[in-house]
């Protein structure tokens, strides 16, 4: 008579599978909640930043050479509400600074419109398409973020560079991933000298100050190099100096998983090393591995933001966030032009969502704890 | 505890040997050697160089043997203090690192300290009153401090002070000071401009720090020994700051290890944008205009620095805890 031992919300928690279990748990976390909501949101706007962006990252606006964030005015002329709109900006020098400003146009009328039409884009690289989520039409400009030094929108500069460090995080990731399980994986499962190996070089890449360290292989990559190979040899530089976190997570875990009396069975059955790992050892704690591979991520997206800022990192036309702040070094440029440093949030947002879900999935992933 | 020290000393050689290799490597990447970045200096100033003096040149930097006989006699240099010549200055990089690297090493001693000073009550505060309002702020203000890169946090506060103080916080001293011999005055100037990178600089580990002391010495609390001592009647404060806090904060010795190269890392990059006189922005340039040598001495020196720092707190960590101490003994 199970009704009577177990009430039906406990035959539901009993039943439930550990994917479903973890779940519940991970629910409960509010801030590792609002963390996953904000990745998922930045992944979609890394995804579709073509789209939702105003303008495309290399639009120059001759006319607005550091134009501050447009104003959107709810009230026109005669003071009644009216439909958000924008008004056309110029550039007036200002002869007691000796510096242009960006000034706004009296009279001028530019509603902000949806689906309208601007730059040209190829979408994903594959289809031409010239419509964005949100703008205003020529001659009107809408600058959310303000412009930089050659009039470029910041925040559709921003949106783009959301998208490119968060790709050096995904591949960089992903390839200390392979790095880390790999060598974790002989050095856990096999033990012995090349345990003894693999752990010294773990020891000698942590003793190095991971920055300089980046600093010096960045560095000696040639000047001429074109930007795409230089996206690739950084986030390799980066994954060759970030696995040892996960490899020796990977070892630990094998080193006490493999005295169970399963990998035993499948031994005596006749199962190969790399079926016993892959098969029975992995797939018991990818769970753990995600966790590493969450916290991993934000260090990542760091360590490019940095390189990109002291500029030995990514170089124009790939624009990362840290390409954006290599342009806010200077403080007499930011004191002016403040609205440089926005994409330093993105960047934290980026970093404080991680985190978030990398802690809620720490604490979710041993549902059976407490 | 001597012959922990000796064998301890004896693991670093290997590690030591690694990072010169590392280092090496660095200096080498390059296309090209330092004599090439020699003759092309001198052509672009309109000289010409003749193909004896170039052979001979050659010679002198020991440059047409072998890769592994130019390792070791870099390694033999630089066990002897010659860390070779820096093309970009004109000068041997010796002469160039020294202030540098002592500045360096001051700021980090100072950053591990205030974080330590911080850390402790905040943490001890947190785990004592659990789920009190100041908890949750503090909680909410570690997750903030750990998630800002600390160069970013430099760039944030340069703006505000520059924007709405009018006032630059860059440098190490002031003006006045910045040429001058060391004196007593100069020191104090220093350390009136060195709370700014070291508040900066340690407000990421103070956050991760807390979160630890709080974490240990919420499980040591729960520990029936303390309900003993309490049942005992030894007042409260004596209680928590006598025992549990002393096996709470063992974690900040022992992880001095990997403590010390993240703050160099991120003094290295806090420095740049701050313009401090240390090494970050000299390594910076050096990288920027291929001056192997300087760069190369630079990044192996700051490895040294850690590996001796963790060569410390290891011995540090052995005289607190006698454990480590006789496992020692046991194990020779």
């Amino acid at each position: 008579m199970t009704e009577d031992l177990v009430s039906k919300k406990q035959l539901k928690y009993l039943n439930a599978s550990t994917r479903k279990l973890i779940w519940w748990k991970y629910r409960k976390h509010t801030l590792a909640m609002i963390g996953l909501v904000s990745i998922a949101g930045m992944y979609f706007t890394a995804v579709f930043c073509e789209f939702l962006a105003p303008y495309s990252k290399d639009t120059r606006h001759l006319e607005a050479i550091f134009a501050p964030i447009t104003k959107i005015h709810f009230f026109d002329e005669k003071g009644s509400l009216s439909w958000p709109f924008v008004r056309q900006s110029s550039l007036e020098l200002d002869m007691e600074n000796h510096r242009a400003t960006v000034v706004e146009v009296p009279g001028t009328h530019f509603p902000i419109k949806f689906f309208v039409k601007g730059d040209s884009y190829l979408f994903w690289g594959m289809w031409e398409w010239n419509r964005h989520l949100f703008g205003v039409e020529q001659p009107g400009t809408l600058f959310l973020f303000g412009a930089d030094r050659m009039g470029r929108d910041v925040f559709s500069r921003c949106l783009y560079g959301t998208r490119i460090s968060l790709s050096i995080g995904m591949i960089g990731v992903l390839l200390s991933l392979l790095l880390g399980v790999t060598l974790g994986g002989i050095s856990g499962y096999f033990g012995g000298w090349p345990d003894g190996i693999i752990q010294r070089i773990i020891e000698v890449i942590r003793c190095f100050p991971s920055i300089p360290l980046w600093m010096g292989l960045s560095a000696a990559m040639p000047p001429h190099w074109p930007a795409m190979k230089v996206y690739f040899a950084i986030t390799l530089i980066l994954s060759l100096v970030g696995w040892t976190d996960l490899a020796r997570m990977v070892r630990g875990k094998l080193m006490s998983l493999r005295e169970e009396e399963f990998v035993l069975a499948a031994k005596f059955v006749g199962a190969s090393d790399l079926r016993i790992i892959f098969k029975h050892l992995l797939p018991s704690f990818t769970s753990h591995i995600i966790v590493s591979v969450t916290l991993a991520i934000p260090g990542m997206i760091l360590a490019e933001t940095a390189l990109s800022f002291l500029g030995i990192g990514l170089r124009p036309p790939i624009t990362s966030l840290g390409v954006l702040l290599k342009e806010a070094q200077n403080v007499t440029t930011v004191a002016l032009y403040p609205w440089l440093l926005i994409p330093v949030f993105f960047v934290i947002l980026i970093v404080l969502s991680f985190n978030f879900v990398g802690d809620g999935l720490r604490d979710a992933v041993d549902p059976y704890s407490r | 505890m001597f012959a922990y020290i000796i064998r301890r000393i004896l693991i670093m050689i290997p590690t030591l040997i690694a990072i010169s290799m590392i280092s090496f490597i660095i200096i080498q990447l390059p296309p090209g050697d330092f004599l090439t970045t020699y003759v092309s200096q001198l052509s672009a100033s309109g000289e010409t160089v003749d193909q004896a003096e170039l052979e001979s040149l050659k010679k002198r930097f020991g440059l047409d043997e072998p890769i592994y006989m130019q390792y070791l006699q870099w390694v033999w240099n630089f066990i002897h203090g010659d860390f070779g010549h820096s093309f970009e200055w004109n000068k041997p990089v010796s002469e160039l690192i020294g202030e540098r690297l002592q500045l360096t090493i001051i700021i980090s001693v100072c950053t591990l300290l205030f974080t330590w000073a911080v850390a402790v009550p905040i943490g001890v505060y947190s785990a004592v009153r659990q789920y009190s309002w100041l908890d949750y702020v503090l909680t909410v203000f570690g997750f903030i401090g750990l998630a800002t890169p600390n160069f970013l946090l430099a760039l944030i506060l340069l703006w505000v002070s520059y924007a709405y103080l009018g006032l630059s916080i860059g440098g190490l001293f002031s003006p006045d000071y910045a040429d001058a011999p060391w004196s007593f005055a100069k020191v104090l100037d220093l350390f009136k401009h060195l709370w700014i990178p070291v508040v900066i600089v340690g407000l990421g580990h103070t956050a991760k720090f807390i979160r630890i002391i709080r974490g240990n010495l919420l499980d040591e609390l729960r520990k029936p020994y303390v309900v003993t001592a309490r049942a005992k009647g030894l007042s409260e404060t004596r209680l928590i700051l006598k025992y549990p806090v002393r096996v709470a904060i063992n974690p900040l010795v022992s992880t001095i290890g990997w403590t010390l190269p993240e703050l160099i890392s991120g003094i290295a990059i806090t420095a740049v944008v701050l313009n401090l006189p240390t090494t970050g922005p000299l390594l910076l340039s050096a990288l920027m205009s291929q001056d192997m040598q300087l760069a190369g001495t630079f990044i192996m020196l700051l490895s040294c620095l850690t590996v001796v720092g963790t060569l410390l707190s290891d011995i540090l960590l052995a005289w607190v805890d006698p454990r480590i101490r006789f496992g020692a003994r046991e194990g020779l």
